[in-house]
């Protein structure tokens, strides 16, 4: 067997890649976070639940209507970015004008009510999602054994983090989103309408949290608990890597997953932790976090 | 955070006061041969929590999504130091209690870097590696908890475990924290923190070390949760990780949000409310997440005050401070 530093290399790369994947939904998530947390200054405590939300729609809609996993892709983000936008229109709208917090205590109390609501009708024991079959199977790499459908996860999610990124910095759409972001009057007094750009962006954020739930259905099971013990660890990812810039939450992410799963190898006592140490040390030397600006 | 200001100019006469106090203080001592000694109990710890909560959230404007650390680690503490080493109840408590203040203190300096959501987010996510350290340390036994906690006897002569004895030691406690609390609030030290609150730049620009404040008041409040988490563990015998899971942080929000963020007696409403719909709907399963998250919603759409918070104004105007 080979080793690397006393490792089979089989265990690290394994690790490795069940990190990088880990790491793919930090990023989507925390992309996410950052594009509403840079438009309406909440921080969107319900972006677990929604996940969870895209993973139970493509799991409903195969067993009770036989979709098929490309249809929950394309379906799962939109059927949640108008649920969000329902959420943002009804309730969220009212506390702009409060202080922010009243923001993360609203979407805290709709993360409770989607997780106890979807924790009434399954329960927690979580339900299989099967790996669709044009990407069922695997790679032997010679050093490992690479699924298929795990090297898509990583494969989408960068490609929708590149998408997102080239949305935001390339193009027009982009350009009165980060104005708006700097300042909504003056981007309002130029004639756009910000409320739209607002509902909209909320809309979008939730839709990649609904996307990353599909992506993960296959994966890990679908559980009604399955996002708020990841969001947790994404908020921790979001502070480390700051909400300053799309580039660095993703970066942030796939770094984290990889630390993560190299932990596990290591020292996997420390694994679950691992992510929260990284902040701590992070606070301690660059408090704004790696990709921030200011406090 | 708060919607309504406490001045310190319109104290109150004391007198009513008094009887406002005296009236409360009666009811609980009177409460225990109306009802249930034990939801009694439960009810004076999470007042007390919430209470050490609403210190920060009330009082600082920050809000802290980790207060569970404090309360759940200080139950651990407390149900190890009387359990294995056999401590009467008193050090035990203060122990818990001493060891959350420490705890609050690492905390306290980590978070106060950050301002707003930040230190919310950073809050929440060192409670969750204290969760984790707590899920793998060998002496808090993992799912399991600390069972079986002896309630022992308050300084080696009253027996906690008559049901009653105990009470009224919560009861003690409770009211001396609750002093304590609305002696640090009416304090200079109390009016600087309500300037931090409402204006952060003014206060720094006034001279005041705004970080040290923030940071005492996060080691009284960790403190006071802890007290209350330690208490708690003798209650039922038991700390649980039920006692350092997120869900406990949010219902400790929950409690201060419903009962009034920023009175003195708010938290303490909040509390028993919290409690009895607990326990009401106790075997329906996952409603009672639903309706506390529920309530979030709505107190935070249309009931911002809160239950005493809606009374502060008719109150004051008798010269009572709630």
């Amino acid at each position: 067997m080979m080793t690397l530093f006393g490792i089979p290399t089989a265990a690290l790369f394994g690790q490795l890649l069940l990190g990088l994947i880990n790491g793919a939904f930090y990023a989507m998530l925390s992309l996410g976070l950052a594009l509403i947390f840079g438009l309406l200054n909440i921080i969107n405590f319900s972006h677990g639940a929604q996940y969870m939300m895209g993973a139970f729609i493509a799991w409903l809609s195969l067993t009770y209507l036989g979709a098929n996993y490309w249809v929950a892709l394309a379906v799962a983000p939109v059927v949640v970015a108008v649920f969000g936008i329902i959420l943002e229109r009804t309730m969220l709208s009212r506390l702009y004008k409060l202080d922010h917090l009243y923001g993360l205590l609203l979407t805290f109390g709709l993360a409770l009510i989607i997780e106890g609501f979807f924790r009434q009708l399954y329960g927690i024991s979580g339900m299989p999602y099967a790996v669709p079959k044009e990407l069922a199977g695997g790679w032997n790499l010679g050093f490992m054994y690479l699924p298929i459908y795990r090297a898509w996860v990583v494969v989408a999610s960068l490609l929708l983090c590149l998408g997102t990124w080239l949305l935001i910095e390339k193009t027009k759409l982009g350009a009165y989103l980060r104005a708006a972001t700097e300042n909504p009057a003056l981007v309002q007094a130029f004639g756009i309408n910000v409320p739209v750009m607002i509902t909209l962006t909320y809309g979008f954020g939730v839709a990649l949290a609904a996307f990353a739930g599909v992506l993960a259905a296959p994966i890990y099971s679908v559980n009604p608990l399955m996002g708020s013990n990841l969001i947790i660890t994404v908020f921790a990812v979001v502070v480390i890597g700051g909400m300053g810039s799309i580039m660095g939450s993703v970066l942030t992410g796939f770094m984290l997953g990889l630390l993560e799963g190299l932990t596990k190898v290591i020292y996997p006592e420390a694994a679950s932790t691992v992510i929260f140490m990284v902040m701590v040390i992070v606070l301690l030397i660059k408090p704004a976090g790696l990709f921030g600006k200011g406090a | 955070m708060t919607s309504h200001q406490m001045t310190s100019a319109a104290r109150p006469a004391p007198s009513r006061q008094a009887i406002f106090i005296g009236i409360l203080l009666v009811l609980a001592l009177a409460a225990p041969f109306a009802t249930y000694p034990v939801f009694l109990m439960k009810g004076l710890c999470f007042a007390l929590f919430a209470a050490a909560f609403n210190l920060l959230l009330g009082y600082v404007g920050l809000l802290s999504f980790g207060h569970a650390m404090f309360f759940g680690w200080s139950a651990y503490i407390t149900a190890h130091a009387a359990k294995e080493w056999g401590l009467t109840p008193e050090i035990a408590v203060l122990l818990g209690a001493l060891c959350a203040a420490a705890l609050g203190a690492v905390v306290g300096w980590l978070a106060i870097r950050r301002q707003g959501i930040y230190f919310a987010m950073i809050t929440l996510a060192l409670a969750q590696l204290m969760y984790f350290v707590a899920l793998q340390a060998p002496f808090t036994h993992g799912e399991d908890g600390i069972q079986g906690v002896p309630r022992g006897r308050l300084f080696g002569l009253i027996d906690l475990s008559d049901t009653l004895n105990m009470y009224y030691f919560v009861l003690g406690v409770f009211v001396l924290a609750l002093f304590f609390l609305h002696r640090v609030i009416n304090s200079p030290f109390g009016q600087v923190l309500k300037a931090i609150r409402d204006n952060e730049p003014r206060a720094i620009s006034l001279g005041y070390q705004v970080e040290r404040y923030k940071l005492i008041a996060f080691v009284i409040s960790a403190g006071l949760a802890g007290l209350a988490g330690s208490v708690k563990s003798l209650v039922f015998q038991l700390a649980s990780l039920a006692d350092v899971h997120w869900h406990a942080s949010g219902e400790v929000v929950l409690m201060t949000l419903l009962g009034g963020v920023g009175t003195i007696f708010g938290p303490t409403a909040g509390a028993y409310l919290v409690v009895t719909i607990q326990n009401f709907f106790a075997s329906a399963g996952s409603w009672v997440t639903i309706i506390q998250g529920s309530i979030f919603v709505v107190c935070v759409l249309a009931f911002r005050a809160g239950i005493v918070g809606v009374f502060v104004p008719f109150l004051k105007k008798r010269g009572i401070d709630a």
